[in-house]
C-alpha cells in the first residue's frame, strides 16, 4: 500500500483532475450529497461536529476551524450582516493546493461555503482569489453558475437557505492573503492589514461579523459532517487530526500534490507518493515543510518526522500551508533563502515600519551573505534584526520574512561562515580578511 | 471607572481609551510617530510598543491598542525598550541624517526620540533609499527621503482638511506619500500637514532655511485674518516675524490654522508704512510726527464737527478703537463707523452680531443652515468645525447662496432669499433639536440686507432657533475688529453717517481711516489722514499718512466672532518711525485739543473695560447663554430682494493688506486663480 490515507477516505476524490469537474460528475463523487440534511441538524450541530473533527485552519495558522466559527456573533444584528469570506489567495511559495481544489473539485468547495455560512449565518460568501489563477476562477464561475441553476445555492434554493456565492479576483498581491489586507482588498481599497483588535468577528468586512476561511478549510468541511467527527479525528495524532494536502516541491524524484493523513512521517511521505528525495535519502539537506515561511530543519530532524502542527512547531518550524519544500546536497541554501528574503521584501505593504526598512535590509545582507561579500560579525546582527522585526509587526508577514532567515543561521551557521571565509581566501584587500589575524 | 497599573502605579481611566492614553494619565510619555490624538489611528510605525499583561509575550502598539480593566501596562521594561530600540533603528537606516540642513532639525520628533533609543553607530552597510521630491504646491516643500511613512499628513487631508489628495504610493521599501498627480493640495488648510509631519519630509516652502528655531523668540497671540481669533504663536528674530504657528485652543482652531494665518506674515516685511507722510501738491512727502499732527490740525481746527469722520478697519485692536472712538466723540463727531462693508448690524442686543452658538458648539447642533456664506473661504477654521460635526453626528447642512465645494455634504436650497422663504413657508418646524443658523456678512451687507435679515429672523423664530439653553442664531464675521467695534459702540451717533455716506463725494471735509483699506473711496473729496501699517488703499488715498503698529506689533484685545475677547501680545516692535495706534492717536489729541484722559495702554484698557465690560470677560465667549434675542426684531421690515447671495471673500488670499503685501499670498492666489479657471484632471 502506498502511504496511509485509503482511497475509500480520500475528500478530494478529483484531485489530479482525472474526472470531470462539473456538477453531474462531482454529485456523481460525493458533493452535494444530503446537504440539506446537514443544514437541518442546526448550526450548533455543524459547529460542535467540526470542533469535534479536530480540523484546524488549512491556511497556515492553525487555529480550530470550529472554533472560529463559534467566535461569530450568535445573533444577527439589524444592518449588520455576516459573511464568510474564503482565501483564495494561495500566494505562499511552495503552495498550490487551493488551487487544485478549485479546478477540479470546485463543488465540495462551494458546498463548504453553503454549509459554513449557514452555520454563521451568513448569507453572502465571496470567494477571494489570487489574481494569477485565471483558469482557476473561469472553472469556479462556471461551477458557480452551474449550482445556481440547478437551485443548490441562490435565492430560494433547495436547501431553504438563501445564499449567494461572489467571486472577487485580486491582482495578485501576497499581502492580501492577510485575512484583514484580503478585506480591505475585498472593499476595493489598498491591500493593506489592520489593526487588530477588533478582529474581523467582531468587525470584518464593510465593518460588520465575518469569518475569514482558506479554501481548503472550507472544502473539507461538507465530507466531514457527512462521514462523522469521528471519522476525520482518526486520522493523525491528537489534537492533529484529519487528512491534509500536502505539496511537495523540490528536490523530489515526482513533484505532486497528495491528500494525505495527518502526521505522516516525512519520509514516508517523500517516499511513497514522491519518489524520494533525489539522490536518495542521503542527498537529503534540508527541508521547508511548511511554505516560504517557516524556519528549514535540516536533514538529521526529518527522518522520522511526523508533518503535523505540533511536531514541526516543537522544531521550531510550523506546518504552515504543508507546501513542502525539499532541497537535496547540491542547494545553495543561502541563495535560496536570499531569494526568498527578495520574495518578502518585495511583497511587504510598506505600512509598518519594521517589515518595511527591515526586509530590505534583510534581503541585502542575505545576498552579500549568498556571495559570501558580507562580513562575519553580520551573521549576527542579521540575527538580531530578524527578533527586531519578528512580532514587532501589525501582520505576520514581517515574521514570515524573519523566520527563513532564523532556520538558516540556526541550522547551517557553518556554512555561512565557510562561504566568507571561501571568499576572502586570496583576496587580502577585502576589508577584515587581513586584520582578523592582527586583533 | 475601569482600573489600570501602569509601571505599578494604578490609575482610573474613561472605558474606552487605548493603551496609550492610559499610560500618559499615568505620566508615563510614549514615543510615537503615527499617532495623533486628532486622527484616525494608523498604528503603522511601531515605536509607541509597550508591554501588556495579561497579553501576548510580545510588545503590543499602544496607539491601537483598547485598554482593558485590570490591565498592568510597562513602558519601561528591557523587551519594550529594545523593542523600541529596533524599531528607530529600522526608521534610521533610509532616513538621510541631514539635520544640519533640515529646516525640522531642532523640533523634530526624531531627532528627539534618537536621543532616547537611537544608536550611536549604524550597523546599516547598504545604502540608502533615495526618494524624489514631490510637489504639493506653493506652501508645502517635500524632502521625501527623510519620510517615515507615518501617513499623518495622508490621514489629515482626508479626515480635518476634507481633501483626500495625499495618498501613499507603491508598497514596501519602495511606498511613497505624494499628492495626487503631484498638484498642490487644494485646500486653505495644507500648512498644518507641516506642523503634524514628525519629520524633515513636508518642511514650510516659504519659510525654507530662513531660521533654526532655537533662535526665534516665541510670542503666543491672536491671529487677525479673519473673524475667528485663533491663538497663534509668532516666532519672531530681530524685528523681523519669521513665522507663525497655531496655539491650541479647543474652543476655536483646536490646533490648526489655515495658511493665511500662517504664511501672510511676510507681507509684515513689505510695503510697510514706516515714516508720517503728508502730501505736498500731489506727492507724499516723509514728514516729522509734528508735522503731520500740524497738517492734521490745521484742517480739524477750519472743519465743522459735523464734517469730520472716522471708519476703522478691519484689522484694528479694540484699544486703538476705543481711543478713536473717544477722541471723536470728544470733537463733536456723530461720524463713526467701524463697519467698512456697509454691514447693518450694530444696534439691538449684542447677541444680534455674535455667532452665539460658538465655534466649539456647532459641534452639538443637528441642523445647520449656512445664508450667504462659504465658510470655506470667509471662516476656514469654522468651515473645518462644521466638517468635524459633520463626520461625528452627521449633522444636516442646508446651504442658501453660492453652490461651492465645502467639503462636506449639503443640501443645497437655493440662490437668494425667495429659496430660503420658500424653505420657511414650506415647514411649520424644524426636525431638529438644536438647529444653528449661519448668516454670512454677505447678505448683511446688501442695500436690503435690514430687510433680509428681519426675514431670516422670522424663519428663525418660526424653527425655534433659540431656545432655552440654546441660541443657534449666528453672524460670521470676516472682520477680527468688527465684533470690538460693534460691542464698544464704533457706529454712528445721532445723525451720523454710515462709512458707505461717508465715502460719497462731498460728505465730510476730514476723513480719518484707522487701518480702512476695504472702502472705495474714489468718490470722496475729504481730506484724508491714514493711520495704518502698509501702502494699501487707504495709504494711496490719504493726505497724511500716520505710521502704525500691525498686529504682531502691539498688545491689545481682539473680540472674534464668538464675543470672546483675546488678548494679543507684541512679537516685534513696529517698524522705523511707527508707533502703536493708540499712542498716535493719544499724541494726535493733544494737537486737536482734545487730550484723551489716558497715559498708558492700561490705562485706556481700564477705561474701556470700565465703558464696556465684555471687554473684561478676556476669553469668554457668551455662547448659548439664555438671552433676550427676539429674533423678530432683527434687522427691519422692507422690500427684498432676491438677487443671489454672494460671499464677500472670492479670493481667499488677499482679504487685507497684510496678505495683499505677502509675495507667498500672491503666489497662492494665482494658484487658486488657475485651479478655478480649469477643471481638475479628472473631470
Amino acid at each position: 500500500m502506498v502511504g496511509i490515507l485509503e482511497d475509500k477516505d480520500r475528500i478530494f476524490t478529483n484531485l489530479y483532475g482525472l474526472h470531470d469537474p462539473g456538477l453531474e460528475a462531482a454529485k456523481q463523487r460525493g458533493a452535494w450529497n444530503a446537504t440539506k440534511d446537514i443544514l437541518s441538524c442546526g448550526r450548533d450541530w455543524i459547529i460542535n461536529n467540526t470542533k469535534a473533527s479536530g480540523l484546524r485552519g488549512r491556511g497556515g495558522a492553525g487555529f480550530s476551524t470550529g472554533l472560529k466559527w463559534s467566535f461569530m456573533p450568535k445573533e444577527v444584528r439589524e444592518g449588520r450582516p455576516h459573511y464568510l469570506v474564503v482565501n483564495a489567495d494561495e500566494s505562499e511559495p511552495g503552495t498550490c493546493k487551493d488551487r487544485e481544489i478549485m479546478r477540479h473539485d470546485p463543488h465540495l468547495f462551494i458546498e463548504g461555503c453553503l454549509v459554513a455560512s449557514f452555520a454563521m449565518q451568513a448569507h453572502a460568501c465571496y470567494i477571494y482569489v489570487r489574481g494569477e489563477y485565471v483558469r482557476e476562477r473561469e472553472v469556479m464561475e462556471a461551477a458557480i453558475k452551474e449550482a445556481y441553476e440547478a437551485k443548490l445555492i441562490g435565492k430560494d434554493n433547495i436547501h431553504g437557505y438563501d445564499f449567494d456565492v461572489y467571486m472577487h479576483h485580486g491582482a495578485g498581491a501576497y499581502i492580501c492573503g492577510e485575512e484583514t489586507a484580503l478585506l480591505e482588498s475585498l472593499e476595493g481599497k489598498k491591500g493593506q492589514p489592520r489593526l487588530k483588535p477588533p478582529f474581523p468577528a467582531g468587525a470584518g468586512l464593510y465593518g460588520c461579523p465575518t469569518t475569514v476561511n482558506n479554501v481548503e478549510s472550507i472544502a473539507v468541511v461538507p465530507t466531514i459532517l457527512r462521514r462523522g467527527a469521528a471519522w476525520f479525528a482518526g486520522f493523525g495524532r491528537p489534537n492533529n487530526t484529519g487528512t491534509k494536502l500536502f505539496c511537495i516541491s523540490g528536490h523530489v524524484e515526482r513533484p505532486c500534490n497528495v491528500e494525505e493523513a495527518m502526521s505522516i512521517p516525512f519520509r514516508q511521505l517523500l517516499e511513497d507518493h514522491c519518489g524520494g528525495v533525489r539522490g536518495g535519502w542521503g542527498n537529503l539537506k534540508a527541508v521547508i515543510p511548511g511554505g516560504s515561511s517557516v524556519r528549514m530543519i535540516p536533514a538529521e530532524q526529518c527522518e522520522d518526522l511526523p508533518m503535523d502542527f505540533d511536531a514541526l512547531s516543537a522544531l521550531k518550524s510550523g506546518l504552515g500551508t504543508a507546501a513542502v519544500i525539499v532541497m537535496d546536497k547540491s542547494t545553495d541554501l543561502i541563495k535560496a533563502i536570499a531569494r526568498i528574503s527578495y520574495f518578502y521584501k518585495h511583497e511587504s505593504c510598506g505600512q509598518c515600519t519594521p517589515c518595511r526598512e527591515g526586509t530590505g535590509w534583510m534581503w541585502r545582507v542575505m545576498e552579500r551573505m549568498a556571495s559570501g561579500e558580507a562580513d562575519p560579525k553580520e551573521i549576527d546582527m542579521l540575527l538580531e534584526v530578524t527578533t527586531q522585526i519578528e512580532g514587532h509587526t501589525i501582520c505576520a508577514l514581517g515574521d514570515a520574512a524573519a523566520w527563513p532567515i532564523q532556520g538558516l543561521i540556526r541550522h547551517f551557521r557553518p556554512e555561512i561562515e565557510a562561504r566568507i571565509a571561501q571568499y576572502r581566501s586570496g583576496k587580502p584587500h577585502v576589508q577584515g580578511a587581513t586584520l582578523a589575524a592582527a586583533e | 471607572m475601569p482600573k489600570a497599573k501602569v509601571n505599578g502605579v494604578e490609575v482610573e481611566f474613561e472605558p474606552g481609551m487605548t493603551v496609550l492614553q492610559v499610560a500618559e494619565l499615568a505620566g508615563e510619555e510614549i514615543p510615537r510617530f503615527c499617532y495623533h490624538e486628532r486622527l484616525s489611528i494608523a498604528g503603522n510605525c511601531r515605536m509607541c510598543l509597550v508591554e501588556v499583561k495579561p497579553g501576548p509575550p510580545k510588545p503590543q502598539a499602544s496607539c491601537a491598542l483598547p485598554a482593558a480593566d485590570n490591565q498592568e501596562i510597562f513602558t519601561n521594561t528591557p523587551m519594550v525598550k529594545k523593542a523600541r530600540e529596533g524599531v528607530l533603528e529600522f526608521l534610521l537606516i533610509n532616513h538621510p541624517l541631514d539635520c544640519p540642513i533640515c529646516d525640522q532639525g531642532g523640533e523634530c520628533d526624531l531627532q528627539d526620540e534618537t536621543i532616547g533609543y537611537g544608536r550611536d553607530d549604524t550597523r546599516y552597510q547598504e545604502n540608502k533609499r533615495a526618494v524624489e521630491e514631490k510637489y504639493m504646491g506653493p506652501l508645502v516643500k517635500t524632502v521625501m527621503t527623510r519620510c517615515i511613512q507615518c501617513t499623518r499628513c495622508v490621514r489629515y487631508v482626508a479626515e480635518i482638511a476634507g481633501v483626500p489628495e495625499i495618498g501613499m504610493i507603491s508598497r514596501g521599501e519602495d511606498a511613497e506619500i505624494t499628492t495626487y498627480l503631484e498638484q498642490a493640495i487644494h485646500s486653505e488648510m495644507t500648512g498644518n500637514v507641516v506642523d503634524l509631519c514628525p519629520v524633515g519630509a513636508l518642511t514650510h516652502k516659504p519659510w525654507a532655511f530662513n531660521y533654526r528655531p532655537w533662535e526665534l523668540k516665541k510670542t503666543e497671540t491672536i491671529d487677525v485674518m479673519d473673524a475667528v481669533g485663533a491663538n497663534i504663536r509668532v516666532d519672531a528674530r530681530g524685528s523681523e516675524v519669521m513665522r507663525v504657528l497655531p496655539r491650541t485652543n479647543e474652543a476655536i482652531n483646536e490646533e490648526w490654522i489655515d495658511d493665511k494665518t500662517r504664511y501672510a506674515c511676510d507681507g509684515l516685511m513689505r510695503q510697510r508704512l514706516d515714516k508720517p507722510y503728508v502730501r505736498k501738491g500731489k506727492q507724499l512727502v516723509e514728514a516729522t510726527w509734528a508735522e503731520a499732527f500740524a497738517a492734521i490740525a490745521a484742517k480739524v481746527k477750519k472743519a465743522a464737527p459735523d464734517r469730520i469722520g472716522v471708519i476703522a478697519g478691519d484689522l484694528q485692536d479694540a484699544e486703538s478703537m476705543k481711543a478713536a472712538l473717544d477722541l471723536f466723540t470728544a470733537l463733536g463727531s456723530p461720524n463713526i463707523d467701524c463697519r467698512q462693508d456697509g454691514m447693518v448690524l450694530g444696534s439691538g442686543p449684542r447677541e444680534s452680531w455674535l455667532f452665539n452658538t460658538t465655534i466649539e458648539g456647532l459641534e452639538q447642533a443637528d441642523a445647520v443652515m449656512l445664508i450667504g456664506t462659504n465658510p470655506r473661504l470667509e471662516a476656514p477654521l469654522v468651515n473645518a468645525r462644521l466638517r468635524k460635526a459633520w463626520l461625528a453626528s452627521g449633522v444636516r447642512i442646508g446651504v442658501v447662496g453660492e453652490q461651492a465645494d465645502l467639503n462636506y455634504g449639503y443640501h443645497y436650497v437655493g440662490a437668494g432669499i425667495a429659496s430660503l422663504q420658500q424653505m420657511f413657508d414650506g415647514h411649520d418646524k424644524i426636525a431638529a433639536q438644536k438647529p444653528a443658523f449661519i448668516v454670512g456678512s454677505g447678505v448683511l451687507r446688501r442695500p436690503d440686507g435690514a430687510a433680509i435679515l428681519n426675514a431670516i429672523g422670522a424663519g428663525a423664530a418660526k424653527f425655534g432657533v433659540v431656545k432655552d439653553g440654546w441660541n443657534g442664531f449666528n453672524v460670521l464675521h470676516t472682520a477680527a475688529s468688527r465684533v470690538g467695534g460693534l460691542d464698544m459702540g464704533f457706529v454712528p451717533g445721532k445723525g451720523g453717517l454710515t462709512a458707505t455716506d461717508m465715502a460719497r463725494k462731498g460728505a465730510l471735509d476730514v476723513l480719518f481711516l484707522l487701518g480702512a483699506d476695504e472702502i472705495d473711496l474714489s468718490a470722496s473729496d475729504a481730506f484724508t489722514v491714514y493711520l495704518g501699517t502698509h501702502g494699501d488703499a487707504g495709504a494711496h488715498k490719504a493726505d497724511v499718512i500716520l505710521p502704525g503698529a500691525a498686529y504682531t506689533e502691539k498688545a491689545g484685545l481682539y473680540v472674534n466672532m464668538e464675543g470672546r475677547p483675546q488678548l494679543a501680545n507684541r512679537a516685534v516692535f513696529p517698524k522705523g518711525h511707527a508707533r502703536e495706534d493708540w499712542a498716535i492717536l493719544r499724541a494726535l489729541s493733544e494737537s486737536l485739543g482734545a487730550k484723551l484722559p489716558y497715559d498708558s495702554l492700561n490705562a485706556l484698557r481700564a477705561k474701556l473695560i470700565a465703558d464696556h465690560p465684555t471687554f473684561g470677560q478676556v476669553g469668554y465667549a457668551p455662547g448659548s447663554k439664555p438671552a433676550a434675542l427676539d429674533l423678530v426684531k432683527l434687522g427691519a421690515p422692507g422690500k427684498v430682494s432676491d438677487e443671489p447671495f454672494k460671499s464677500p471673500v472670492t479670493d481667499f488670499y488677499q482679504t487685507n493688506p497684510i496678505a495683499r503685501a505677502s509675495v507667498t499670498m500672491a503666489e497662492c492666489s494665482a494658484l487658486a486663480a488657475s485651479l478655478r479657471s480649469k477643471p481638475a484632471a479628472a473631470e
